[in-house]
């Protein structure tokens, strides 16, 4: 019994950094429907801003603190200004979308190469995320894991409330639901994509401060991050983040219980194949915007 | 989402104009044939005579790439699956051909000398032991390959499964073969992958007679799969295949199945890269999961999209191009090279979608198709004529 919840927790963990890198997706490739392959390396942005801010501000505990914000508006820049450049020339050709993208992540992960140097570098946790707590019942939860699982958790509520109760809010579901509508109703739709791709960019950037609390930050960890990433959001289908939420868990749980079962390549595996079984029966993933369109 | 499809039943379809006489069906074959003879001669004599051995073996490793890019234009040019993972297919068909020459090095009875380095294994694995027989084992270079592009692909065009999705899924299975080869060690040689093969059905590798004939065979073998994939155009199939890339749901209305059609091009795309892997080892020695993961899987498609996707030659001189830069800028400049790759990327994909043939379908449009355009006038038209006449 302690068995299964310590691996249920594990499995969650996975999950919520799952979610995490997902949930900017769900915005650009959920709602917009922009392949963004440099999506990684908005998560490598966020990473690479909180070591800097550490080498500033020393104690560990603030400069996460302020990272959290600062890692957001860098990557939210770093997507604005993709979205300006590139992306809105290409809305009508999103597999050519896909593969500038690539290339843009090309750059993105040399200049880091170039500015950072090729090792990996670490960040020093704060204190009071290194030890564990141990719930009742014998289970010891990993306080970083607990911190990562709170913030998903809270990106996931925040973004939720700022696209029902906001005004822009409101404007992004007017253009995801019927953009010629959006336009003729007066909506700026080109203001209302250079946000969504702001915010959407910007998640990534709090995923990237996460996942400094975990392992190394160095310049290819967005190329490992962006299929997983994708999966999750195609899985969960596109046009909401219910789904996204919940294939991030599931496809955690299947992961870390495949894991104790047999090792982390078969496990790997078998996430992949429970995805194309998945897609056999829901190909358009868990759930959908209902639309007219045939394609 | 901003597609703006045309409305794919009432979206009016011309009529073909009279063709003009001169441009007729001999004088393409007439034209395909010179510059079949004149690529012949390229590859067997003008290259062999102009090249060092060493160069030569380099370009035997370029046309190895050049025919993963084939299938990759008749998949992506010209039927619209972007399939960003063909590193499996070509790992597969590497690693069947790997895993016979390295039983074969090792001599009846004896075991792949990285087994017993590693030492976790008393025997040899059962899986491994059907690719002791050349027999199997060159048969499944191609039909390893195309099996698991069979099932993935009906799997996944039945339930019409597409564009994004469809590229991000063969990513993630390039991602999933990754992991288990390196997660495989004690039977797969891990992150090394299977190295140091000797010993070509007899032939000693090391001896740069033998690595000529090696580079005859990848060059004759291009050019058989350049005449079948001309071929393939030039068919029915072909026209089809045009037609479902350019709107899936009418070729549906017409009647036929644009999951069937799809699956062809992709499971002979796979077939092709499977190829290709098992000559690359030969030619360079090694199979290894760096050579056939996300990154390289994604690298075969520049070639193509530089070259231009839609063409038959364009993916090929594109993949050689690339692979030839690539080689010589990332010795004298690593970090430099990795700049121009994603340049490349950028710059021909968004503002040169139909490559650089384009260029030159641009200065001879009068007598030739373009190359990457809308479907060509009365595609459809004539399809549903031929469908009525059925």
């Amino acid at each position: 019994m302690t068995v299964l919840i310590g691996q249920l927790f594990t499995g969650v963990s996975i999950g919520a950094v799952l979610l995490l890198i997902a949930l900017g997706l769900a915005l650009t490739f959920g709602q917009m429907g922009v392949i963004n392959m440099a999506h990684g390396e908005f998560i490598m942005a966020g990473a690479y801003t909180t070591y800097v801010l550490q080498q500033t501000i020393s104690a560990a505990g603030w400069s996460l603190l302020v990272a959290l914000p600062v890692a957001f508006v860098v990557a939210g820049a770093m997507g604005v200004l993709l979205e300006f450049l590139l992306i809105r020339r290409l809305y009508a050709r999103p597999l050519d979308t896909l593969l500038v993208t690539w290339g843009v992540s090309l750059i993105l992960q040399q200049l880091a190469r170039d500015i950072f140097g090729s090792p990996n570098v670490q960040t020093r946790a704060p204190d009071l995320l290194t030890g564990n707590i141990a719930l009742p019942g014998g289970i010891t939860v990993a306080n970083n894991r607990l911190f990562i699982l709170a913030l998903a958790a809270s990106a996931v509520v925040a973004l939720t409330v700022a696209l029902r109760v906001t005004p822009l809010g409101r404007r992004i579901r007017a253009v995801v639901q019927n953009r010629d509508l959006a336009a003729v109703s007066g909506i700026a739709t080109a203001r209302v994509d250079r946000m969504t791709f702001f915010i959407g960019s910007g998640l990534a950037g709090i995923a990237g401060v996460a996942l400094t609390l975990l392992g190394p930050i160095g310049p290819t960890m967005g190329t490992n991050l962006i299929i997983d990433a994708f999966l999750v959001v195609v899985v969960g289908g596109i046009g909401q983040l219910k789904g996204t939420v919940i294939v991030a868990f599931a496809l955690g749980v299947l992961q870390a219980s495949g894991e104790y079962l047999t090792t982390l390549s078969v496990a790997k595996v078998m996430v992949f194949i429970a995805i194309v079984a998945f897609l056999q029966w829901r190909p358009q993933g868990m759930f959908t915007l209902r639309t007219r369109s045939l394609a | 989402m901003t597609t703006v499809a045309r409305d794919p039943v009432t979206a009016a379809d011309p009529e073909p104009p009279p063709t003009k006489p001169a441009a007729g069906p001999s004088r393409h074959r007439f034209r395909a044939a010179v510059g079949f003879a004149f690529g012949a001669a390229l590859l067997f004599a003008v290259a062999p005579l102009m090249l060092s051995d060493f160069r030569l073996s380099l370009l035997a490793k370029y046309l190895c790439v050049a025919m993963v890019a084939v299938g990759i234009g008749l998949a992506w040019g010209r039927g619209g699956m972007l399939a960003l993972g063909q590193g499996v297919f070509f790992g597969l068909g590497g690693y069947a051909m790997a895993m016979h020459l390295k039983l074969a090095d090792a001599g009846p009875g004896n075991m792949p000398d990285f087994m017993l380095l590693y030492g976790q294994l008393d025997e040899l694995p059962l899986w491994w032991r059907p690719f002791a027989s050349p027999w199997f084992a060159l048969p499944a270079t191609v039909l390893l390959p195309m099996a698991v592009a069979f099932v993935l692909g009906s799997l996944v065009f039945r339930r019409r499964v597409r564009g994004a999705y469809f590229a991000i899924l063969s990513q993630a299975l390039a991602a999933a073969m990754v992991i288990l080869l390196i997660g495989q060690q004690g039977t797969t040689g891990g992150t090394n992958g299977l190295t140091d093969i000797q010993g070509f059905f007899g032939y000693d590798l090391d001896d740069p007679v033998n690595q000529r004939m090696v580079y005859f065979i990848i060059a004759g073998t291009l050019l058989a799969l350049l005449a079948l994939t001309r071929h393939l155009m030039q068919s029915r199939y072909g026209e089809l295949l045009v037609a479902v890339r350019d709107s899936e749901e009418r070729v549906r209305f017409l009647g036929y199945d644009p999951a069937t059609v799809k699956l062809v091009a992709y499971v002979v795309a796979a077939g092709m890269a499977g190829l290709a892997g098992a000559l690359f080892v030969p030619a360079v020695g090694i199979i290894s999961p760096a050579l056939i993961g996300i990154v390289p899987s994604i690298e075969f498609v520049i070639g193509v999209a530089i070259g231009g996707r839609a063409t038959l030659l364009g993916p090929v001189l594109g993949a050689v191009a690339v692979a030839w830069a690539r080689t010589a800028l990332s010795e004298r400049f690593p970090g430099t090279w990795t700049y121009l790759q994603g340049l490349l990327f950028v710059v021909v994909v968004a503002f040169l979608p139909g490559g650089l043939a384009s260029l030159i379908g641009l200065a001879r449009r009068r007598d030739r198709e373009p190359a990457d355009a809308d479907p060509p006038a009365g595609l459809f038209a004539r399809l549903r004529r031929r469908r009525e006449a059925a």
